[in-house]
């Protein structure tokens, strides 16, 4: 199955540089992040392949000076039984990507939580706000330059 | 003379703040605040196993209004802080606050950006309780110690209660908190 | 805030000002505005701290909002500084209500990482503990939605049942519920014969025990009319919004992670799969009675079928040795030493490995650049997209029908907002 969606890909997106790789039997592909919307709504849609339930969405941060940021869909088809993952990066200057809220509904409050915890930017998405932090928090606590201890006086607390 | 002796066993002779406290102590309705995991302790220790009604917390009182002690139960982030002190400000005096389980004491095994690294730093506390979940038994445990200090007639809140001694509760007990 | 000291011409100033609001507000039809409802982060209703934010049109819900990360405790960020093993005592506290589930589910994903597998009598072992788990989420559950609509003898009886259950986990364990039994490449102790006969002591009489909480229930009047028909949920609505577990097949999509992709020894054991066609909250009340019934007989058979054997696998490098060798072998010191310390020796790569959680699929995203600790680990919590589904159930109904469909999809607040 891996080899089969390895192949439609290959052959429906001619062109577009994709990175394969396999650990574990699992399929992982890297997306350049102009063609995201585009890979996803056609492995959600395509009759062999049908990944209709976006399991995951999460950022990833690298920490290296050039695609700092990833962004990791673990996709799964209800039909087939089968996993396959994709990755996009972004560059930290620019944390910016497509929202895939129009292929798959769940993608919503992912994407928050993305933006949330990392600080990458969806474009397109409804509603993109902060999920778990409370609204005025400055910063983006899952990169890894930001203290795991929190940065005192960022979070306010009630008089006793 | 032969007063005392015809009412020797029916009735019982006390100071007002004595039997005040005494009804007070018996009759202390929880307010939980049952936020994570120690909340299901909780209600293990309403259920019937651990039955706490039988030591006068008859009914858990979700409406701050009417209950005497709040049993803050779970790891209190600073998004949930503003909310609880908001609900104990809502509960009318004398008040009493339990610290259930390690994270509400002192942050508990969560030494992270958004846990408040125990809720005394916003809300007086009274008694802590130790454990992660604490066992219904040991919440019972804080229970019986909470009545024997509300028999003493102390508090850590706002208002010394009836016949306390000043110099136990808070300092300032003619001031509202802001 | 209490104010109980009020000035006496502050009074009349602060009447005055509410005379001219009044004044000033001029309604053409009273009848015709929204009321924005706050049921906020303390409510005995909302299975832990979740906060919705209701519109209004009279009874009628038109639009809702939940808010959640009010129990957001960074375990992420922490999972990036702790080692493996150091993570299993956090794991408990995800879905607070069967932590046995989510120790194996995390145990798993990293054994997928390090390539190991754990020995079968501890994957038996581990299958009964998650059906255990299973049995007592879903108990809870019946018990508050019981509550929620009304019935307390039934979260009664439930408890009941679940104190024997945590009589049986601290025998096995030595903690009634955060437990972390399982550990990397096999389980913390074994289970001796006494453990045994008290989970066939339990099991025995609980089919009859179900079945007086179902007579309380299914044919009573006020659980079906406040169940039936409540918070609908299409199929391919269903999937599209991510929801899985009892909710999904609720809604007649038959998708169990333990037939479509087995884990542990579930490829060898008889069991159905619950699911039926509905998708309100009477549906998935019963796909969880249902539930209950095949992990009864899960557990039974693997019981009869439990191998003796080891319970750790022999992978030196990542899996901790039994204390007994590391107190008396200078190999196994080291081994211990290494494990604790720097968190063995995984390799380079990521996995995803998900298991089917009592609310749902409960997946770990392990990335993993060689170090003892995981570089990103992401819970996939299916509380999370669980509660993302609430707006398209709630939205259309009455306000009252917003408890029980919360009860319905059955939250936890510690998994949802990690």
């Amino acid at each position: 199955m891996n080899a089969r969606v390895r192949s439609l890909l290959e052959t429906s997106f001619p062109g577009v540089p994709f990175e394969f790789s396999e650990f574990r039997g699992e399929l992982t592909v890297v997306v350049p992040k102009e063609k995201i919307v585009e890979v996803c709504s056609f492995l959600k849609t395509h009759g062999e392949t049908r990944f209709d339930l976006l399991a995951d969405l999460c950022g990833i941060d690298m920490f290296t000076p050039l695609k700092r940021f990833g962004i990791v869909y673990n996709l799964y088809s209800l039909q087939r039984r089968h996993r396959i993952r994709l990755k996009s990066f972004v560059e930290e200057d620019e944390p910016r990507i497509a929202s895939v809220t129009g292929v798959w509904k769940t993608a919503n409050w992912h994407e928050r939580e993305t933006y949330d915890m990392m600080g990458i930017i969806f474009e397109g998405h409804p509603d993109l706000r902060r999920i778990y932090m409370p609204d005025e928090f400055e910063h983006h606590p899952l990169r890894k330059d930001f203290p795991l201890m929190g940065i005192p006086g960022s979070l306010d607390l009630p008089k006793k | 003379m032969g007063l005392e002796k015809a009412l020797a066993d029916s009735v019982l002779l006390t100071r007002l703040d004595d039997a005040i406290n005494w009804c007070r102590k018996n009759s202390l309705w929880p307010m939980p605040m049952g936020i994570s995991c120690c909340a299901i302790e909780m209600m293990a220790f309403a259920g019937p196993r651990f039955d706490s009604a039988r030591f006068g917390s008859e009914v858990f009182r979700f409406s701050p209004r009417q209950s005497d002690v709040m049993i803050v139960a779970g790891t209190t982030t600073y998004k949930m802080a503003k909310v609880v002190r908001k609900i104990y400000d809502q509960m009318p005096d004398p008040k009493w606050v339990i610290a259930m389980g390690a994270c509400t004491s002192s942050g508990g095994m969560y030494r992270t950006y958004s846990v408040v690294q125990g809720i005394d730093q916003f809300l007086p506390v009274d008694v802590y309780v130790a454990g992660c979940p604490p066992r219904p038994d040991n919440l019972l445990n804080a229970l019986i110690t909470l009545q024997k200090k509300v028999a003493r007639g102390e508090s850590k809140g706002t208002y010394p209660t009836v016949g306390a001694d000043v110099s136990q509760s808070h300092p300032a007990s003619s001031r509202r908190t802001p | 805030m209490a104010q109980n000291v009020v000035d006496p011409i502050k009074k009349t100033k602060i009447l005055q000002a509410l005379e001219d609001q009044h004044t000033s507000v001029n309604f053409t039809d009273p009848l015709e505005n929204d009321l924005v409802l706050n049921m906020g982060p303390q409510h005995p209703a909302t299975h832990g701290v979740l906060r919705l934010l209701l519109r209004l049109d009279g009874e009628r819900v038109i639009g809702c909002v939940p808010e959640v990360g009010y129990l957001h405790r960074g375990y992420e960020k922490l999972a990036e500084n702790c080692t493996y093993h150091e993570f299993i005592p956090h794991t408990d506290r995800l879905d607070y209500l069967s932590p046995l589930s989510n120790n194996t589910a995390y145990v798993l994903a990293v054994e997928k990482l390090l390539g190991i597998e754990a020995p079968p009598r501890a994957q038996y072992i581990r299958l009964i503990i998650s059906e255990l788990a299973r049995i007592s989420s879903h108990l809870m559950f019946w018990g508050s939605l019981g509550m929620d609509v009304g019935a307390l003898t039934v979260w009664m009886w439930t408890f009941r049942e679940r104190e024997k259950m945590y009589d049986i986990f601290e025998n096995l364990v030595g903690h009634r519920f955060t437990t972390s039994y399982t550990r990397i490449g096999g389980l913390a102790h074994d289970m001796t014969p006494a453990v045994e006969t008290m989970i066939r002591d339990f099991l025995k009489p609980l089919p009859r025990l179900l079945d007086d909480c179902e007579r309380l229930l299914n044919k009573n009047r006020i659980f079906v009319d406040r169940c039936d028909g409540v918070g609908k949920l299409g199929r391919e609505e269903a999937i599209d919004l991510g929801v899985t577990g009892p909710v999904l097949r609720a809604c007649g999509v038959d998708h169990d992670l333990r037939k479509a992709n087995p884990y542990l020894v579930y490829d060898q054991l008889e069991f159905e799969t619950a699911v039926y066609e509905g998708g309100d909250v009477l549906t998935r009340y019963y796909v969880r009675v249902k539930e209950i019934k095949e992990s009864i007989k899960l557990v039974i058979q693997a019981l009869d079928r439990l191998p003796k054997g080891d319970i750790h696998a022999a992978k030196p490098k990542n899996v901790l040795p039994r204390k007994e060798r590391v107190y008396t072998k200078m190999e196994e010191l080291i081994h211990d030493f290494m494990v604790v310390n720097f968190g063995g020796d995984p390799p380079v790569g990521e996995i995803y490995s998900a298991v089917e959680a009592p609310k749902g699929e409960l997946g770990f995203y392990i990335y993993s650049n060689g170090e003892g600790h995981p570089w990103r680990l992401k819970i996939r919590s299916p509380s999370f997209v669980n509660i993302s589904s609430l707006p398209a159930m709630v939205i259309g109904g009455m306000v009252s029908d917003v408890v029980a469909i919360i009860g319905g999809l059955d939250p936890v607040m510690g998994e949802a907002d990690k």
